[in-house]
């Protein structure tokens, strides 16, 4: 039985172990992108291989393929806009995330946002002045994802409820009333409350362009955020509840008050999210509106390391993906499923990739200088 | 009682893929892994079962019952362990965000089963018109032969294929695993305080990664039995749906027991279907849907708010282990 001679094994000092692994307190910038960079290209051609024998095509042409898909005539605007509404969704959970307040809710905090604003546009639609209109679907929206923000965040802040799971059950709430309201206002049971119901509070198109308003407000949204979380006395509070609650209490911070105020701004963001995706390009909504951007925020949030400008490049990335795989998938008729394998293989690298930028691994040979190179070349495992 | 009987029936058939979900996620968490990635896990599970069974049903002269069982099971097991070995090779040795991970992990395993259940027939080039493996479906779902005859007795206990026992069976043995064993002992020593039981000379990373290995396997199988027994080998995508989130509501709602989770999987599986009996409209079908999840809420408020020690999730749950760090 290997329990009995654990002991045995613990009192066993004289076998070195092969290799060991100590925290690094800082690396370089240059080398930390360097790792990132070499996940990323392994992550793209384990990719290609898995496009290549799913599909047949010659790796090159696939990646023709995914540009053409992301960034091919007209595709540009719609691939702009999937970056700032995912870019908005990140943003929102960055704050919790920075407090280690772990938010798995933003997809019913999004939703619950697409429905309030669904709702005002339904039963306000035409009674009262667009503009007017789309302020109350604004404030609602904001307001909804707010409260579905702070349910969780009062216990979690008050018994010390388990966050994770509580924002995650707060999900499946947010989609059981969206499907309700879907029975409830579209009598012919089609499961889409469509432009055709919805048809005042269209967001202006500016300079005739569709999705201007979402993007600029996103982007408006992303640099207050970094201006909130640098340099404000706020974002100092949360920083300093992420690294410890015990430091936070003693230096006199209130740290109920600050997760509670912290996940109202996470949810009010989310709920702005809501009310661009309804307002501002789908003028439609249905249960599966949010398509688990809610979850995917949440990694493209953490490869930023929580950090505004970093997410762009993060979006970025991974909406490339997911709008070139869905070209893939149309090109050879396959399920469009595709890219969130591609997807999840991309966040395996750089998920991965992570260890060898807060590690260092030192291998037991005579010499026990830096092992960095060796940590970089063992990250194709 | 002829109602009685078919909603007892129809329940239990609903909360097995729940059990073995929960059963599976319970396991893992008492090593303080949270593995969100449980319901892509499940997902992989059941399309690694549909398509062994799909070259079997397709090579096969005739379709034998114990091969027919033997390789969808044994794909399911090979599919859902490579990738729980992934999510602990990822949060175990190389320590990464399990959260993190484990969504990940749903993503990526939604879109394998999506995926290969949607496009599997093109790219193997067959020419079978959808994916359908009612042949296997039914060795899956033979019953013990004298059920027929012993009225609602018999409908109740014994009509159901064996997976539906061995989820029953796996809860109990996990939970006599973790309450009686000395390993289980062990096992929940890495998950309250990893530190301390490697202290005491518990190999912790060995610990971590077995019960997330078995935990995703177990899991796995509540993904089979969706596929062949409750949907008769038919492969409709996301058909699956949010189960595996159910399955990890359970646990909370079972406070980590797994023969409570026997309970909660057949509870949340009478309220799946329980539209069905009442005479309601069904636009109120969705509030409904709700009540799992907010009975979950509850449970978990609760279960915080009263602060009793046997009722707490493991401590160091969601958190890496480094020994260093200590």
């Amino acid at each position: 039985m290997s329990k009995q001679n654990k002991p045995q094994a613990a009192a066993r000092p004289a076998r070195e172990p092969f290799l060991y692994v100590t925290r690094r307190d800082q690396i370089p910038l240059g080398r930390a992108i360097l790792i990132r960079v070499i996940a990323i290209l392994l992550a793209l051609i384990v990719c290609s291989v898995v496009t290549r024998v799913l599909t047949g095509d010659d790796p090159l042409s696939i990646y023709a393929t995914i540009f053409h898909g992301a960034f091919g005539t007209g595709r540009m605007l719609v691939t702009l806009h999937d970056i700032a509404i995912l870019l908005c969704i990140s943003l929102a959970v960055t704050p919790a995330f920075r407090m280690r307040f772990w938010n798995t809710g933003a997809e019913g905090q999004v939703l619950i946002g697409c429905l309030s604003t669904a709702v005002c546009m339904l039963v306000l639609g035409g009674k009262v002045p667009d503009g007017l209109l789309i302020l109350i679907m604004a404030v609602s929206a904001i307001l909804s994802g707010v409260i579905w923000g702070v349910i969780p965040a009062f216990f979690k802040a008050h018994w010390n409820t388990n966050e994770t799971l509580f924002t995650l059950m707060m999900n499946y709430v947010a989609i059981q009333l969206v499907e309700y309201f879907l029975k409830v206002a579209d009598k012919t049971g089609s499961n889409v409350v469509g432009p055709d119901l919805l048809t005042h509070g269209w967001f202006p198109e500016i300079f005739g362009v569709k999705y201007l308003l979402n993007i600029l407000i996103v982007a408006i949204v992303c640099i207050a955020m970094h201006i909130y979380l640098r340099y404000s006395k706020h974002g100092y509070e949360i920083a300093v509840v992420g690294e410890s609650e015990n430091t936070a209490h003693y230096i006199g911070i209130d740290v109920k008050k600050v997760i509670i105020r912290t996940m109202a701004l996470s949810g009010a963001i989310c709920g702005l999210a809501g009310l661009l995706l309804v307002g501002g390009s789908s003028h439609s909504i249905d249960s599966n509106l949010v398509d688990g951007r809610g979850f995917t925020a949440i990694m493209v949030s953490w490869l930023a390391k929580f950090d505004p400008f970093t997410m762009i490049l993060t979006t970025l990335l991974l909406v490339f993906l997911a709008r070139g795989a869905d070209e893939v998938t149309s090109k050879f008729g396959l399920n469009s499923d595709f890219s969130e394998i591609l997807t999840g293989i991309i966040l395996f690298f750089i998920i991965g990739c992570e260890f060898f930028i807060n590690y260092q691994v030192h291998f037991n040979h005579h010499k026990k200088e830096k092992a960095a190179p060796a940590a970089v070349s063992g990250e194709g495992n | 009682m002829e109602i009685i009987v078919s909603v007892i029936q129809r329940a239990i058939l609903q909360g097995t893929p729940l059990l073995f979900g929960a059963t599976g996620e319970i396991l893992t968490e008492k090593s303080g892994n949270l593995n969100l990635g449980i319901p892509g896990i499940m997902y992989i599970g059941a399309i690694s079962g549909v398509v062994g069974g799909f070259f079997y049903q397709n090579s096969a002269a005739r379709v034998q019952p114990v091969p027919a069982i033997l390789i969808p099971l044994l794909c399911c097991l090979a599919g859902s362990l490579l990738t729980s070995l992934l999510y602990c090779f990822l949060t175990v040795t190389l320590k990464a965000n399990q959260n993190v991970t484990g969504l990940a992990i749903t993503t990526f395993g939604v879109g394998v089963g999506n995926f290969f259940g949607g496009s599997l027939i093109k790219i193997v080039k067959s020419d079978v018109p959808y994916l359908a493996l009612v042949k296997i479906a039914k060795a899956y779902k033979t019953t013990l032969p004298f059920a027929k005859d012993m009225g609602p007795i018999g409908q109740l206990f014994f009509s159901y294929g064996f997976l539906v026992y061995l989820a029953v069976i796996l809860a109990v043995a996990v939970s006599l695993f973790l309450s009686r064993s000395r390993a289980g002992l062990y096992l929940r020593a890495v998950g309250e305080n990893p530190a301390t039981a490697d202290a005491a000379g518990i190999n912790v990373t060995r610990y971590k990664y077995l019960a997330t290995c078995i935990g995703g396997m177990i899991a796995g199988l509540g993904g089979l039995f969706y596929i062949m027994d409750y949907s008769n080998g038919i492969w409709s995508n996301n058909g699956f749906g949010d189960r595996g989130w159910l399955a990890i509501a359970i646990v909370i709602f079972a406070t980590w027991k797994p023969t409570m989770a026997i309970l909660g999987s057949y509870l949340f599986g009478a309220l799946y279907i329980l539209f069905n009996y009442l005479n309601v409209p069904m636009r109120l079908l969705p509030l409904i849907q709700m009540l799992p999840y907010l009975v979950t809420i509850i449970v978990l408020v609760a279960v915080s708010i009263r602060k009793k020690r046997e009722n707490q999730p493991p401590a160091s749950l969601g958190l890496s282990y480094f020994r260093e760090e200590r």
